[in-house]
Order: C-alpha cells, then structure tokens, then sequence
C-alpha cells in the first residue's frame, strides 16, 4: 500500500491487565470508535506509528508524481495532458493534507522531508518502476490507484481524527484518478495494433508491482495486531490483495487484455480468484533501494528541494520584512 | 537560512451560504501567501467563494481533559431543542 | 468597420493560442519538482488555465481556417515554422525565479490585452476573452507577489531575481512590435494594435518591480520572430518533440 511495513512499537498488542488506567481508557475510545484528537492522550507508541503511517504516505503521494508527471509534456491531445496534470497535481495536494495530519503528532514537513530525502523514510514500492509508454498512465490510474483506493477507502473510519479527515478528502478527490486511468486503457485496447499491444505492455509490467503494493502476509504480524487494535489499519494485506483481484480480472477481460498469470483462475469454494503470488525478493530489493527508479525518483526530490531552498528562504524573509515595516509604521 | 513557512489554519465557506469551516492546513510566509495558497489548495473543485486564513499558533482551543466540564452540561439542557415540546397534529407544522 | 481577413484573423487567433499552448508546457515541466508543495499546486493551476484557454484559442483557429482540423491538430501536427507564439515563452525555464518573473512579464501583456480584448467586434474572441481574463487576472497577481517577494527577500534572492530580469528583457519588446496583420485586426475592431498596449505594460511592470527593488535595463533591444513565425529559439523544436512525438509516430490514433 502507500504505506508499507510500518512497523508498530513492536510489543504485541497489550492485555486489558497490562494496560495504565490511561492506556486503558485510550483503548476503550478506540474501540467505541470515538476519534482520537491530536491533543488527546495518546499512547507514544500510537503516536509513533501514525507518524511513520501517515509520512510513508504522504511521501508516496509526492514521490509518486514524478512517474506520472514524466509523460505530462508528451500527453497526445490537450485534454489527456490536462487531466494528467490535473491528476498529478491532486496527488501534490494529497501528500499536503497528509503532512498536515501528521504534523498535528508534533512533527514538522521539514523534519519529514529530512527523512524522506535522507532514506529514514520510505515510500510506497510502486513509485519504483517507471512509465515507459502512453498505456502505462492509464495502468497506473486503473491498477495503481486501484490498489491504493482499495486501503484508503476503509482508512477513511480511522481512529486518528486529523488522518481520517484527509483520507475522507483524498477518497473524494481520488474517485476521478481511477476512472481516467481505465478510459485511457479503453481506449488504448481498443486502438490500433500498436495501442494494444502498449496496453498489454503496460499491464504486463504493472501487475505484480500492484500487488505487491498491499505488502507481504501480514496474518502473523505483531505489528499488525497492533495496528488493528489501535484502528490504524483496518484490513490484512491479503484481504485486500484479494479484494484487488477480484475486482480487476472482469476489468481487465472487458478490455480484452490478460492477465500476466498463468494460475489465475476461478476457485468457486473460495468465492474469490486463486493467483500467484508476486515475487517477494523483488519486493524486498525494491524496499532496500535496488527497483528499476529508486536512485532518480530521490535525486528528482532531493534536487528539488535543494534548487528550491533559496525560494523559501527569500519568500520568507520577504515577508518578515514586510512585518517589521508594518511595526515600525504604527 | 532554515526555518520553515509558518503553518496556517484554512476556513473556506462554500456556496450554499453556510458558515467558514475549517478545510485543512497549509505552510505559507505570510497571511496574504496564505490567502493565494488556499485558494489554489482547497478550492481546486469549485469548493469556496470566501476564504479565512488564521496562523495555527494564534488559535486557542478548549482543553481535550476537560471536555466533561465543558460540554457536558448542555446535555441536560433537553428543553432547547425543538423536539422537547408535543405539539398536536391538529396544529398543523411548527 | 472593416472586413476582416480570415487568414488575419486565423494569425491571431495561432498567437494567442500558441502563446498559451507553449507557456503552458512549460509551466507544467515544474509539476513535481517545485520548490514547496504549495507552489507546486499554484503553478500547475496556472497551467492548467493556460492550456484550457489554449483549446478555445486553437479550437477557433481550426474553425475559422475552415479546413476540418481541431485544436488538437493545430497544436500537435504544424512544425516549428507555422508557430507563433512569442519567444519569451518558448525560453526554457531556467531557475524558478526565471520562471516566476518570464510568467509575470506575460501575465502583465496578458492581462492587458485581454482587458482590450473584452472590446473585441468579434463575439468569440470576446467570449473567450471573458473565461481568460478572469483567470489571468489571479495569475498577475500571483506572480507578481512573488517576484517582489523574492526580489526583496534575501540577498541571494534578489541576485537571481535582477539576472532572470536581466535574461528576459531582450525578449519583451516583441510582445508590442505590431505587423500588417494587427493593424488589420485593429481597424476590424477584433484585437488591439501590440504597440498601444506598451504604456499600460509599463506602467504596471514599473510599478511592480519598482516594489521588488529590481532595475529594468537600459537597453531597447528586442529579439523578434516568434509572433510572425520568422524566426524562432532552437528551443521550440525540442518542445514540439516531446510535445508531439505520439501523435506523429501513431498517426491517426485515437487517445
């Protein structure tokens, strides 16, 4: 997902007994699915993982405009290449109310832009594999934001008031991204030969990099116990990983294209698709700083927040100027 | 230099004539900044025909541990709300 | 009033929507890689108005050139020669601050012009003029904010902003130098005469800089070329390769 990983305090989730009167009326607001506010009291572990959580995220949205805005200035007609943009740039605003959220826990954009571009933090391992031709914007639109809708969705009920509301935000503006992503794939599978085959590239390309967005098998985790307890998360990875598939195999079929999945089939008893699974050592590579685009998607951000430094710097002198003018004027 | 834009708070009142309400935040060096960066922030869908801007750290809120004291003495004042009172159907709407 | 050309009025109509076309591509090569997420969400707004008015502008040189093209063929299937759009806004886009004071010194011509162009005698023109002037008319206002924030902000700052200034000068007077053509338009009452448009320029650009604490050079000299199509920058050929290359290597593709 947009946040992958995230590790809990790492302690398992804690019993009725173990927990402080605080902890313990903390826990009781959870679970009646009162919002927690930023100056509640909060767990440190709750407050930690949400940081991480909600940064991860944010960082995924910033991070993930580069692979969609590399085919801005070649979009084939003018309406495609306003959309485009219109979509990259919601993915900016995304990441804006998701630092905003985050800074509530008492952290600053600065100090997560630190992280992000230092490698503490990471991002979303689907912003790794590059856009190579036209289809893959509509691939990254049906398949990538998708699988992202697919968690956010449920994260919109999150314990966390301030997160809840940016997802309810983003969920409202994100339900447009899908929709164009699978309009350009319509018409891409049903152009001319070339377009097709870009169709079927770009499907071919992006589908396990999909799935493995929604992270291994987290059954077993004691972070994602955790993570349930404390309703920052809502569903298991594979839960969603099926629902992902389940929803995109008839989409994918009305296009006429095919799955990259030679076990992909039907399994009647399950009520859901059996498919294999994405190659996890890939996934792991990928994490570490080894995909396809690790090493230019953070020189890309990195150089921009370097060239940009005497911007913010010279906007905010200007305005302290113009403070102390106003002072000494009254 | 290094020291970041100032946060604000962004109060966007919509079209329908309801009240300013709170939208989200954003960095901005200065209140005019913020006025420009709000309106290309969170009015990108139409969303608001006036905009209030407020630097986060002007804005005094109620304390979260004394929430019973605060509101919950209003809980009991039933009687203010419209629906306290039984008025017959013979009356017609009030 | 006189008659109007239907080539001159198609050459003006190209100007304007060549203009916006190119200054919009530009603008959305920053998309991603701004200094502050705020600015990022400001300066695709800003290109997403330009390209919006880029379809009315060319989608009506379509018409009226009357050959069944769309906008979408105007501005992805003419070579280099055939535009004309001024220099300034095919120059690359250097630092943000050469961005910031390139888009303010149109968005002034923009601003003014469109103002005239509210005038127009030729009903599109004016309603196209309507939708646009509006949204110019936030877009000088932004990029002037910033260019006199960041000329009078830090010491760094103000440097940039005075050798953007400085690179872009030579590329203002073009946007005044008036042909046959718009006299033509001008005596058709459909668009102003450039020339008549310098001293509301100035005095808003003298006004605006005087503010960021920036000196406008001495000099009058003026690269020309780009409105008449004569001559342009090596730059807009690498534009219109990215710009165009899907539609000319699938030709006659749906998208």
């Amino acid at each position: 997902m947009y946040a992958q990983m995230i590790k809990s305090t790492g302690e398992g989730v804690k019993s009725r007994d173990e927990m402080s009167p605080e902890e313990a009326a903390f826990q009781e607001k959870v679970d009646a699915d009162i919002k927690i506010e930023p100056r509640d009291w909060m767990p440190e572990g709750y407050r930690k993982t949400l940081i991480r959580q909600i940064g991860q995220h944010a960082h995924s949205e910033i991070v993930g405009q580069l692979p969609e805005g590399n085919w801005i200035t070649r979009a084939p007609t003018l309406e495609r290449k306003m959309i485009l943009l219109a979509k990259v740039q919601d993915e900016a605003g995304h990441g804006l109310y998701l630092y905003s959220a985050a800074e509530t826990l008492g952290v600053t954009r600065d100090e997560l832009t630190e992280a992000l571009l230092t490698g503490k933090m990471k991002y979303s391992s689907i912003f790794n594999y590059p856009t190579l031709n036209w289809a893959d914007i509509g691939a990254v639109g049906w398949l990538v934001d998708g699988a992202a809708i697919m968690n956010q969705v449920p994260l919109q009920r999150t314990s966390y008031g301030p997160y809840s509301r940016a997802m309810i935000r983003i969920c409202k503006e994100e339900s447009f991204h899908q929709r164009q992503g699978y309009d350009i794939m319509m018409k891409m599978a049903q152009g001319t030969p070339e377009q097709k085959k870009m169709a079927q590239d770009a499907l071919n390309r992006y589908w396990y990099p999909s799935l493995m967005m929604f992270g291994p098998s987290d059954a077993e985790s004691v972070h994602s116990a955790q993570s349930m307890a404390w309703k920052i998360k809502v569903n298991t990875n594979d839960e969603l990983r099926q629902k992902f598939v389940d929803q995109t195999v008839p989409q994918a079929e009305y296009l006429g294209l095919t799955v990259p999945d030679e076990n992909l089939k039907w399994n009647e008893e399950k009520g859901g698709h059996d498919f294999s699974e994405p190659d996890w050592t890939e996934f792991f590579d990928v994490l570490k700083g080894n995909g396809p685009c690790n090493t230019d998607r953070l020189n890309a951000r990195v150089k921009a927040w370097e060239d940009g430094e005497w911007v913010r710097d010279g906007l905010l002198a200007h305005a302290e100027k113009k403070a102390a003018r106003k002072v000494a004027a009254e | 230099m290094k020291h970041e834009w100032p946060l604000w708070e962004i109060f966007i009142r919509g079209q329908h004539g309801m009240s300013h309400r709170h939208v989200g935040s954003l960095h901005a060096p200065d209140a005019e900044m913020a006025v420009k960066n709000a309106r290309d922030v969170y009015t990108r869908r139409n969303e608001g025909v006036s905009i209030w801007v407020v630097e986060a750290r002007h804005i005094t809120a109620t304390v979260p541990g004394e929430k019973g004291p605060m509101f919950e003495p209003s809980e009991s004042k039933v009687y203010r709300h419209p629906t306290f009172f039984d008025i017959p159907d013979e009356v017609g709407h009030m | 009033m006189a008659e109007v050309d239907k080539t001159q009025l198609a050459q003006f109509l190209l100007r304007m929507g060549d203009n916006t076309l190119i200054l919009g591509h530009r603008v959305s090569e920053w998309c991603g890689h701004s200094p502050v997420l705020e600015e990022d969400i400001a300066l695709a707004n800003t290109a997403l108005d330009l390209l919006g008015q880029t379809s009315l502008w060319l989608g009506y040189a379509a018409e009226v050139r009357g050959t069944g093209e769309t906008a979408d063929d105007v501005a992805f299937l003419r070579d280099a020669w055939d535009f004309r759009n001024l220099l300034l806004v095919e120059l690359p886009n250097g630092d943000f601050g050469r961005t910031m004071m390139r888009q303010f010194l149109f968005d002034a011509f923009h601003s003014v012009l469109l103002g005239r162009l509210l005038q127009s005698s030729d009903q599109t023109v004016r309603e196209i003029a309507e939708k646009a002037s509006k949204e110019v008319a936030y877009h000088v206002e932004r990029s002037a904010d910033t260019v006199v924030g960041l000329g009078d902000g830090t010491e760094e700052s103000h440097a940039r902003m005075q050798a953007a200034l400085d690179y872009l000068w030579p590329y203002v007077g073009e946007m005044f130098a008036s042909d046959e053509t718009d006299r033509a338009l001008a005596a058709a009452g459909v668009a102003p005469d450039p020339a008549n448009l310098r001293d509301d320029f100035d005095a808003l650009i003298g006004k605006v800089l005087a503010e960021a604490t920036l000196h406008i050079p001495d000099s009058d000299f003026a690269h020309k070329g780009g409105r008449t199509g004569a001559m342009h920058t090596e730059h807009l050929g690498h534009i219109l390769c990215q710009m165009q290359w899907l539609q000319r290597v699938y030709p006659n593709a749906n998208w």
